[in-house]
């Protein structure tokens, strides 16, 4: 008995130290770190949650702003104009989105005599590249290439958090890349800051300084918006965040909807099942 | 498998087949009439779980064989392809990466079974190394799986696990080589990866049913710890067992589908959104969660050689666990001693995870050390001591007896 | 075995909770397969690919240009006067699949043949301007087709398919 509980109060201060000294660590590991925190906040987005969906209006509002702005230097090489018009998108018509697609021109061939040539674009293309190849961008960016835009929505995180982590899967929150985008577009500093020496002030920036390849890409005013919708870096921001997530993620409604009716139905099987076992344990001590 | 047959043929066909292959009175002996102590927790359903996952996985890893490409030009696009464009790939790609995770949730959870009731015991120690050699197959298949979508944590993670082997003294480079198919990480080493991937499964199912046939010569062990003494101690198989592990697994694919449906990236990293690029290491790179701990063990050691040594130590270790346990009594309910340790394990692996995830600099490194010095101490100190100092709580006579004791001597109606 | 001794409900028994759980089963089960089977469908980028145009003006008289639509071959056959003028004395009556001339081409352009290049017997591309009537001839089993693609001898049961395909202006068909 006596050696019993002797073990046991071993054994409890061992888990005491252990855990001490773990906290002690962590709290040492992130005290070095703590000299620049990214500035990124949370955003309510129309797609968050179990039934979310995208506001169609601000996905042709963003794809506005991707074309007349973003595109210039990001390809979005996995996107076709006939996404544009397929259930859970931007809800172009496909007259539209033909109308759209024509405005670009699109290589193909060879012809008969071998040569390669230029057409109108159709739906069933690609979104144009801005440039031919990753060196081609490099040299044009100051030795940054600027990434391809098809998957910037889920290729970036913000949450690293430890106390939000191991609850995050029950919250949904799904969203960490459109919340650093925007962020990330609303946080350039003053133009004349000296912070940087290579690259532009951006308090929201992932890195070990606040210091972005990319200067800032658009001002107020610069995207006309037919629909009403202030026409601010926060408003272009926010659209084209939200353009981004669904180029990323285009069966984003297909999947929660889907994943709606099956969780009813797992449930629903689960209770009967529950009850058949019962039934059938109903008379075994166990 | 064990003792006469009690199934009877009922049909002329039935009795003309069990004449020439005795199949059906094999699946009925394994599943139907095999004797299952009725004590059983909901722990005990991990098994069926965790063969349900493994089908998942064959099912689904097939039909994306039918979409994927495994060339190092077109890989990342052709995952986009099924992603996109292929009638359910979403799904079906969601719910196999994911369905990765989960398999090692319930092998996780498995294992700690096995530990903490002392399933590795005699006689069932052979049944324990068929588990521990599903175990590392599944870490090979998960690691190969993980590099095929060719991301930067698929390249990344492929080269670091790969540079392991260069540990190896004076055949090392060689090797690497050899592994690779070239002088790095490159489309030779996509395309074996993807035909290992493809292979392993069915090695694992093949393990699987040793691991079932070992199972049902030796019977299962139960939470008293007990080998059942007369019929009253066990229930058939089915239904019993059955009605409960088609519940369990079904409650486990609520759970399971929550991740595939709403938080499909949660377990995936961002960086494997971005494709391949040989040139630019990402700032911070990790394994999938299922292989912290023992990455974290690799990175506590300052030593190359040693820190894969003591990585695959870790493994090693649980083989000769049967061995390495002196107490004859299985359960640890009935091990007070023997239980605190159990949870500090628990708590040290799940630790060794965590630190796996962090930076390896200050204070984690010490962590990590001071962890994986635990981890060891468990198995190589502990564990042998802990037989000879601990005084065991009296054990039942029977599993009814430990059953009336659970439920405060009433006969129960639950 | 225990079931005896512990006096349990005859467990085949099909009452109602049993059935029920059975039967929500079997559509779950069901259920599961369809995304099995469907993602064995073409998928969206075939399917945005599934029609092509084609410039004719540039196609001789007597001259077959192939194309490949859907990952098939198609002829379009620029026949010339003699040919349309043998086929019209062709009554279709005894043909195996009995089909007029005019029924396979489009008013305005009746000269101009445009079939699918695949034999209807086993799939096989029958080869143009051959065999007894001028058409084509399929080499793996000795089809023949006339020049309105119709089968005329062999094994073949149907004649040459005529995909859907409509005239943009004089010059561009678009098949598909």
């Amino acid at each position: 008995m006596t050696s019993l509980s002797k073990g046991a109060a071993l054994v409890r201060q061992a888990v005491l130290a252990a855990g001490l000294i773990l906290v002690a660590g962590s709290t040492w590991a992130t005290a070095a770190e703590e000299a620049y925190e990214p500035a990124i906040t949370k955003q309510l987005w129309s797609f968050a949650g179990p039934f979310g969906k995208f506001d169609k209006a601000q996905l042709q509002r963003g794809y506005k702003v991707y074309k007349e702005v973003c595109s210039n230097c990001h390809s979005m090489k996995f996107v076709s104009f006939r996404n544009l018009s397929q259930a859970g998108g931007p809800g172009f018509t496909e007259e539209q989105v033909k109308a759209l697609a024509a405005t670009v021109k699109v290589q193909d061939g060879p012809n008969d005599n071998g040569e390669m040539f230029e057409r109108p674009g159709k739906a069933s293309d690609r979104f144009p590249s801005p440039f031919a190849n990753p060196e081609a961008a490099k040299a044009a960016n100051n030795g940054a290439v600027p990434p391809d835009m098809s998957l910037l929505a889920k290729a970036r995180s913000a949450e690293k958090s430890i106390y939000t982590w191991p609850i995050n899967w029950l919250l949904q929150y799904q969203e960490y890349g459109p919340d650093y985008i925007y962020s990330l577009l609303n946080h350039y500093g003053p133009e004349d800051s000296k912070v940087c020496e290579t690259g532009y002030y951006n308090t929201a920036y992932l890195g070990s300084r606040p210091c972005f390849a990319m200067p800032k890409p658009i001002s107020d005013g610069q995207v006309t918006y037919d629909d009403g919708s202030k026409e601010t870096v926060e408003q272009y921001s926010r659209d084209v965040s939200a353009f981004l997530m669904w180029a990323a993620e285009p069966k984003l409604e297909e999947r929660k909807e889907t994943g709606f009716k099956v969780i009813i139905f797992l449930i629903v099987f689960a209770s009967l099942l529950y009850f058949t076992k019962r039934k059938i344990w109903a008379n075994v001590a166990h | 498998m064990s003792g006469h047959s009690t199934y009877v043929p009922g049909t002329a066909f039935e009795r003309w087949l069990e004449k020439r292959l005795p199949i059906i009175s094999l699946v009925h002996d394994s599943f139907v009439s095999f004797p299952t102590p009725k004590n059983l927790n909901y722990f005990w359903t991990f098994g069926a779980i965790l063969s349900a996952m493994l089908g998942w996985q064959i099912l689904t890893g097939m039909v994306l064989a039918m979409h994927y490409a495994a060339n190092d030009a077109v890989a990342f696009a052709s995952v986009e392809h099924i992603m996109r464009d292929v009638n359910y790939g979403w799904l079906l790609r969601y719910g196999h990466a994911n369905g990765a995770s989960f398999f090692f949730i319930a092998v996780y959870i498995h294992i700690f079974r096995g530990l903490y009731f002392g399933s590795y015991k005699e006689p069932r120690e052979v049944l324990w190394i068929l588990g521990m050699i599903i175990f590392l197959l599944m870490m090979a298949t998960g690691f190969m799986g993980y590099v095929l979508p060719w991301g930067q944590m698929s390249f990344w993670g492929a080269t670091v696990i790969t540079n392991l082997f260069s540990a190896i003294p004076l055949v090392g480079s060689s090797i690497v080589t050899w592994l690779w198919g070239g002088f790095s990480v490159g489309d030779p080493t996509l395309n074996r990866f993807f035909s290992l991937h493809y292979l392993l499964p069915f090695m694992i199912a093949g393990v699987v049913i040793l691991h079932v046939w070992a199972l049902h010569v030796v019977g299962q062990n139960n939470p008293a710890g007990i080998e059942p003494k007369s019929t009253e101690d066990t229930v058939p198989f089915t239904p019993y067992a059955t009605s409960k592990d088609v519940f369990a697994t079904v409650v486990f694919f609520v759970i399971f589908a929550w991740f595939i449906f709403y938080v499909p990236n949660y377990t995936g990293d961002p960086d494997n959104y971005i494709e391949a690029n040989p040139l630019a290491t990402p700032a911070h790179i990790e394994p999938e969660w299922y292989f912290l701990p023992f990455y974290a063990i690799l990175r506590s050691i300052p030593d190359k050689l040693g820190g894969v040594l003591c990585m695959f130590g870790a493994i090693a270790v649980l083989f000769v666990l049967p061995w390495l346990d002196t107490s004859k009594v299985r359960s640890a309910t009935y091990r007070p001693l023997y239980r605190q340790f159990f949870w500090i394990l628990v708590i040290v692996s799940v630790g060794l995870g965590w630190l796996g995830a962090q930076p390896p600099e200050g204070g984690y490194v010490i962590a990590s050390r001071l962890f994986t010095a635990y981890y060891f101490i468990h198995f190589l100190v502990i564990l042998p001591l802990l037989g000879l100092i601990e005084t065991p709580k009296p054990l039942p006579t029977s599993i009814s007896e430990a059953v009336l004791a659970k439920n405060g001597h009433q006969p129960a109606h639950t | 075995m225990a079931t005896t001794t512990h006096d349990t409900p005859e467990p085949s028994r099909r009452d109602f909770l049993t059935i029920a759980t059975i039967a929500t089963g079997a559509v779950g089960v069901g259920s599961l397969a369809w995304p099995f089977i469907d993602q064995m469908e073409p998928d969206a980028s075939a399917l945005a690919l599934s029609s092509i145009e084609v410039d004719i003006s540039q196609i001789q008289p007597g001259q077959i240009v192939t194309v490949k639509w859907r990952g098939k071959p198609v002829f379009i056959r620029n026949r010339t006067d003699k040919e349309m003028a043998e086929l019209k004395n062709t009554p279709p009556g005894d043909m195996k699949d009995p089909q007029p001339d005019s029924a396979r081409v489009k008013k305005g352009h009746e000269n101009l043949l445009v079939v699918v290049g695949v034999c209807t017997h086993l799939g096989c591309i029958p080869l143009g301007h051959s065999g007894s009537f001028d058409g084509w001839f399929c080499p793996c089993h000795g089809s023949v087709y006339d020049a309105s693609g119709r089968i005329r001898k062999g094994p073949a049961p149907l004649n040459l398919a005529v995909p859907e395909y409509a005239f943009l202006n004089d010059k561009t068909i678009k098949i598909g």
